[in-house]
């Protein structure tokens, strides 16, 4: 059997995988940037209790295995009568550990942006709210585009352990048709490739994209 | 610190009330006295200039007026309101976050290097506080940034990003910026130190103007001895962190009384 024949065969049911891995990767993505926001500015709030919440949550998150989170998620919780579906478990514990390391980005980007633009934004007597939206996330945004870049990426890759828990994606059709087949090479071949290309050639050139038109955006290019 | 609030008033009241009164401020760093006991009142419409050696708290002094940073003892008036307290049931007690909100919309502030937001425009920085700060409607506030920025001469480039503007046309639109917001008190640290010379009459001229166009009380820090002996109306030098000796531009570059002042004028005036 040629390289074609078995893309003939087997192309199809890879290609709806490839589609799932999209879908789960695009939730799990909204899913950490909105706990990256979240923690990210829980981290840094004067009050010690909020700030306690956030730490624990990144340590917890980041401290552990993103397989056992899942697993957690998915088999530990409905013991205490939470059911999931195992796509939304999927995407969720990705996106929830992908978080906790973007909150951390979230964290270093607000600091770096320079204290002038705090004080500048005080001078005016803004509030604390909008001195924050208004005045330092943008600035903050343009700062941790590239490191979300890579983390992005991870994202994607961290998606491959949901077909541990059955979700249709890429890797568990390929894992499948291994199975059936005895096909590894090809199967696990097919896999790397359409990753990289999902990765190099799509979130990559994005993200960039994204990167130019926010730095353009702010007036620094 | 458990200071003895009961020996300053609730309020400043009488005839002569000064816009901007420190009364017994002190300032500490850990271990470094920044500001010792300091007393410095600056009148409605004065123009008062801060000269001193580096490190001898000059912009300690605006940044704890803009609320930048807090002081450690003592109280600072705004318009005979406290600005560091409020009062409460006869008492002064440190201020509410909404209290300095109401008291710091009265003061301005220029800083050295400009602190333009980046993302903005130049009219963008300057509708900023009217449209998120004092609610006014988009249109209100463009016309009066407008207004400003042709004060400044810079109406046409109302549209340029900070990055694509000179230093001294950023400071102008910071100024523009602080002025839109109609302050009482405007502060100005070192606003022309970051410039290169060719342009820094561009930025005197505008604080120049300001002193005869508008009602406004200034506190400058500067290190240009020339220009805060013409436009000041009184003079303090500085030294550890107190007032050592303060007067008119005459009297002060003049005919120095301490030693101090004589051994600073001196030294900046070998380095011109
Ligand atoms: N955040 C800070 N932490 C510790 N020390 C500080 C801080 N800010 C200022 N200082 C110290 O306080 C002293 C007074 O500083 P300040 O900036 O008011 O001086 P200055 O008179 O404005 O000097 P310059 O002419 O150099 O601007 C200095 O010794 C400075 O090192
Ligand atoms: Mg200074």
């Amino acid at each position: 059997m040629t390289y074609i024949e078995f893309l003939q065969v087997h192309g199809s049911r890879m290609a709806d995988g490839t589609v799932l891995t999209v879908v789960q990767f695009l939730l799990a993505t909204v899913v950490a940037v909105v706990v990256a926001v979240l923690f990210g500015l829980m981290r840094l709030s004067r009050n010690p209790g909020v700030r306690g919440v956030a730490t624990v949550y990144i340590e917890i998150f980041r401290g552990t295995s993103l397989l056992v989170q899942l697993f957690w998620i998915f088999f530990v919780l409905p013991l205490f009568g939470l059911n999931l579906d195992k796509f939304v478990a999927g995407f969720l514990a990705v996106g929830l550990n992908m978080g906790a390391y973007g909150a951390e980005l979230v964290r270093g980007a607000i600091r770096a942006v320079p204290r002038g633009q705090w004080e500048a934004a005080v001078a005016l007597n803004m509030t604390d709210r909008k001195r924050m939206w208004r005045v330092i996330l943008p600035q903050a945004l343009v700062i941790m585009l590239p490191p979300w870049g890579n983390l992005v990426i991870e994202i994607l890759k961290g998606t491959a352990l949901v077909a541990l828990i059955s979700v249709a994606d890429l890797m568990f059709e390929v894992r499948q048709i291994n199975i059936a087949t005895f096909l590894s090479v090809q199967a696990f071949g097919t896999a790397l490739i359409v990753y990289y290309v999902l990765a190099r050639f799509l979130v990559t050139p994005f993200m960039r994209a994204l990167e130019r038109f926010m730095s353009r955006k702010i007036g620094r290019a | 610190m458990t200071e003895d609030m009961s020996r300053y008033p609730l309020r400043l009241e009488g005839d002569d009330v000064p816009m901007v009164r420190f009364r017994n401020v002190t300032k500490r760093y850990g271990p470094l006295v920044v500001l010792n006991q300091l007393d410095l009142d600056v009148s409605t419409g004065e123009m008062v200039t801060i000269i001193g050696p580096s490190g001898s708290g000059k912009t300690t002094v605006l940044r704890m007026l803009m609320t930048l940073e807090t002081i450690d003892s003592g109280v600072i008036y705004v318009d005979g309101e406290p600005l560091t307290h409020m009062e409460r049931n006869g008492q002064l007690l440190p201020a509410s976050s909404k209290h300095i909100r109401r008291i710091r919309s009265k003061i301005g502030m220029c800083f050295q290097h400009f602190n333009l937001f980046p993302h903005m425009t130049a009219l963008g920085n300057c509708m900023e506080g009217l449209v998120q700060v004092l609610g006014l409607s988009r249109r209100e506030a463009e016309e009066r940034s407008m207004e400003l920025l042709d004060m400044v001469g810079l109406a046409e480039k109302r549209d340029e990003h900070p990055s694509r503007l000179s230093g001294g046309q950023q400071q102008r639109v910071a100024i523009a910026r602080a002025l839109a917001m109609r302050p009482k008190v405007m502060l100005f640290d070192e606003v022309t130190s970051a410039l290169d010379p060719e342009v820094i009459s561009e930025v005197t001229n505008v604080i120049r103007r300001l002193v005869g166009a508008h009602d406004l009380t200034m506190l400058m820090v500067t290190h240009q001895m020339g220009f805060a002996k013409e436009i000041s109306d009184r003079v303090c030098f500085f030294f550890n962190g107190a007032v050592e000796e303060q007067g008119t531009p005459a009297k002060l570059f003049e005919n120095p009384e301490r030693e101090r002042t004589r051994q600073f004028l001196n030294a900046v005036l070998d380095a011109n």
